[in-house]
């Protein structure tokens, strides 16, 4: 099953500002306790929302409908859940745009066809401040050009190659690509001693 | 060939092909499942009528959920009885073999791996839990992964990756009493910061750590993923050779032959040539406590709380977060921190060897009143060892909790959590806001050892003046 070329990411964005936040942060361990991801994305970062008493950029009406991520540098690090960019993604993000990401998070983001771009310090704060000013404007994530444009202007942003180009080709449902691999997986195996138990 | 790490050697020889991404596609020898991050991954090979590939080269077990009062099921939680359910029904309909409850194999994932000899040298190991890097101190390379990427192993035994750059760290020296495997990787996570490791695997080296026993070197390399780097090792030796002989799964008689020649040429050449190297005296080290909300916040046991104000100023925002949500004063000593709650246990620190150091300490006193206190095998069979070494006896009369086996109080997926705005004295790996259960809750990270000393003076102490 081929998945759907994401060349480019549009849409009004929203900012969390902070570094090193975890997924303990963004999806609370109590809700993985679940078959499914169904209804999931009701709890993304439900304990911060709940201590900043509504004072939480996902309670803003202003950042209401937003589909991009603006974040600080290290999102999503500590747990490999895939509940936390489920979480997000059911919540209608499509694209994080941040100072860097751990790297577990952003592969599971592209397992699920969400691009991470980072931008350089500057330019993050510069589009931060952009759009906490003025939420209305449209946010373009552009893979192809690598760029992020804004009414901050546009800046080049990075992604780690691998995943941009699997975005970009449409391959970033790998079941489907290592399946094509056919018998050379078998044809490796055989090769390895301890598939085998060190046999003679 | 020389001048290739243990990682460029076992990347070539699982390596199945490149793919147009520029990524490899990796063949994984040995693939661990527990219950909380596989139900949909099953669910998706279901929806796509896939089998899994080679179902003998994955094993499963229950730790995250299990309550550890008592396993009898059905758990109180229907919740998680629901993941049980569908755990035991995956696991029979696609002949995979699940170490549960009634097993005696039962424990922590990455626990049990090295314990059964599952974990061997020169293996790619995936599973879906971040501590995957644990199974690197046997000198495999191993990857924490999420659930989409477990429906990829499930259904074709290989993972699309991108090949990491390798730092060797190296621990000189000898470390002093009372100073342990959790002070030398909680050092190294402050000094090189929890991002210093993004798009590396950490080798770890030096004196220090060839001397370490191989659960000590799961200690540290288990908290790899809290520097940064997804992937860490030591490079296997004649001390991992005799951890693995007469394990249930390691080879035996002529194969182990054949096997330690393969394993021991896995290792690093002398030659190797690495993206960054890291030195670090050993000798310096004192035991380590976290004062904050990530792993990297961590002072000397003897040092002071940091000011906010001394610090540079990109980072000074986020001490004064970590400050207030721990309610810690900047330059006030650590020690003689209060604390409501002990536990000892996790995959960083609830093996065998974790429970006897702790035992020295707590048979020096009894738990100070006020405070709850509890030990968590990593394991049925490190309970069982524990107990047959006296171990479990000196807790009790110490007034600690003795627990059955699983994750725990480390992530609060069942029972055990805290309440409220608790600070608790953990062996665990991660003092993030809200992760033992409580959103205000507080963590303080350090040895076993040293959360048996807090728990018999009810504060930070300093465990070498217990000793």
């Amino acid at each position: 099953m081929q998945s759907t070329p994401i060349e480019r990411v549009c849409g009004r964005a929203c900012v969390v500002r902070g570094d090193d936040i975890d997924t303990d942060r963004i999806i609370p361990a109590r809700y993985l306790r679940c078959v499914t991801f169904d209804g999931i994305g009701e709890h993304a970062f439900e304990d911060d929302r709940r201590l900043a008493k509504g004072d939480h950029p996902f309670d803003e009406e202003r950042f209401d409908g937003a589909g991009i991520l603006v974040v600080g540098r290290n999102f999503g690090c500590g747990s490999s859940r895939e509940h936390a960019p489920q979480s997000l993604m059911r919540r209608g993000f499509r694209a994080f745009v941040g100072g860097s990401f751990a790297e577990i998070f952003q592969g599971n983001c592209v397992a699920l066809g969400l691009p991470c771009v980072t931008l350089a310090d500057a330019d993050l704060a510069a589009l931060m401040d952009s759009v906490e000013l003025d939420p209305t404007q449209e946010v373009v994530v552009d893979l192809a050009s690598r760029r992020v444009t804004s009414r901050a202007g546009s800046a080049h942003a990075d992604m780690p190659e691998g995943s941009r180009r699997q975005l970009l080709e449409g391959s970033w449902n790998a079941t489907a690509v290592l399946l094509e691999a056919g018998d050379a997986i078998e044809a490796t195996a055989a090769r390895i001693p301890y598939v085998h138990g060190f046999a003679a | 060939m020389s001048e290739r790490t243990l990682l460029d050697k076992v990347w070539d020889a699982h390596a199945v092909r490149e793919l147009p991404s520029g990524q490899t596609q990796l063949f994984i020898g040995l693939h661990l499942i527990h219950e909380v991050t596989s139900p949909q991954a099953f669910s998706e090979l279901h929806e796509q009528g896939l089998p899994v590939r080679f179902p003998a080269r994955t094993f499963a077990t229950v730790d995250h959920i299990v309550p550890t009062d008592s396993q009898r099921r059905p758990l109180k939680d229907p919740l998680a009885e629901e993941m049980m359910v569908a755990l035991e029904r995956s696991c029979r309909e696609h002949g995979i073999r699940l170490f549960d409850a009634t097993s005696g194999r039962q424990g922590i994932v990455h626990v049990i791996g090295p314990e059964l000899g599952l974990t061997q040298p020169g293996m790619t190991i995936a599973c879906g839990d971040s501590h995957t890097s644990t199974h690197g101190a046997l000198g495999a390379v191993a990857f924490g992964i999420g659930t989409s990427q477990v429906r990829d192993v499930l259904a074709t035994q290989c993972l699309a990756v991108g090949r990491p750059r390798v730092r060797r760290i190296e621990v000189s020296g000898a470390l002093a009493a009372g100073v342990y495997a959790k002070d030398v990787i909680l050092s190294i996570i402050r000094r090189l910061g929890v991002k210093g490791g993004l798009g590396y695997a950490y080798e770890y080296a030096g004196a220090v750590i060839e001397t370490m026993g191989i659960e000590e070197r799961m200690t540290v390399c288990n908290m790899s993923i809290e520097g940064g780097a997804r992937v860490g090792y030591v490079n296997p030796d004649e001390t991992t050779v005799d951890y693995l002989r007469g394990r249930e799964f390691a080879p035996q008689g002529a194969a182990l032959t054949r096997a330690r020649s393969f394993w021991r040429g896995m290792a690093s050449d002398a030659d190797a040539v690495y993206d960054d190297r890291v030195e670090l005296d050993g000798s310096t080290l004192a035991p380590a406590v976290t004062w904050g909300i990530n792993p990297g916040q961590s002072v000397a046991v003897d040092e002071s709380i940091p000011r906010p104000e001394q610090a540079p100023e990109a980072e000074r925002a986020g001490l004064a977060e970590a400050l207030a949500h721990m309610d810690l004063r900047p330059g006030e000593p650590i020690a003689g921190t209060p604390i409501d709650v002990a536990f000892i246990g996790s995959c960083t620190n609830g093996r065998i060897s974790d429970l006897r150091e702790a035992a020295i300490v707590a048979s020096k006193g009894r738990v100070a009143p006020g405070v709850r206190a509890l030990v968590v095998p990593g394991s049925r069979a490190v309970a069982l060892q524990a107990e047959a070494e006296g171990l479990t006896d000196v807790f009790r009369a110490a007034g600690f909790d003795w627990r059955e086996p699983g994750c725990s109080m480390c992530l609060a997926m069942n029972p055990d959590k805290l309440v409220g705005r608790e600070l608790c004295a953990s062996s665990s790996n991660r003092n993030f806001k809200g992760r033992q259960g409580s959103p205000t809750g507080r963590t303080l990270l350090m040895s076993p050892a040293m959360v048996a000393a807090a728990a018999l003076r009810g504060a930070v102490a300093d465990v070498r003046e217990i000793l």
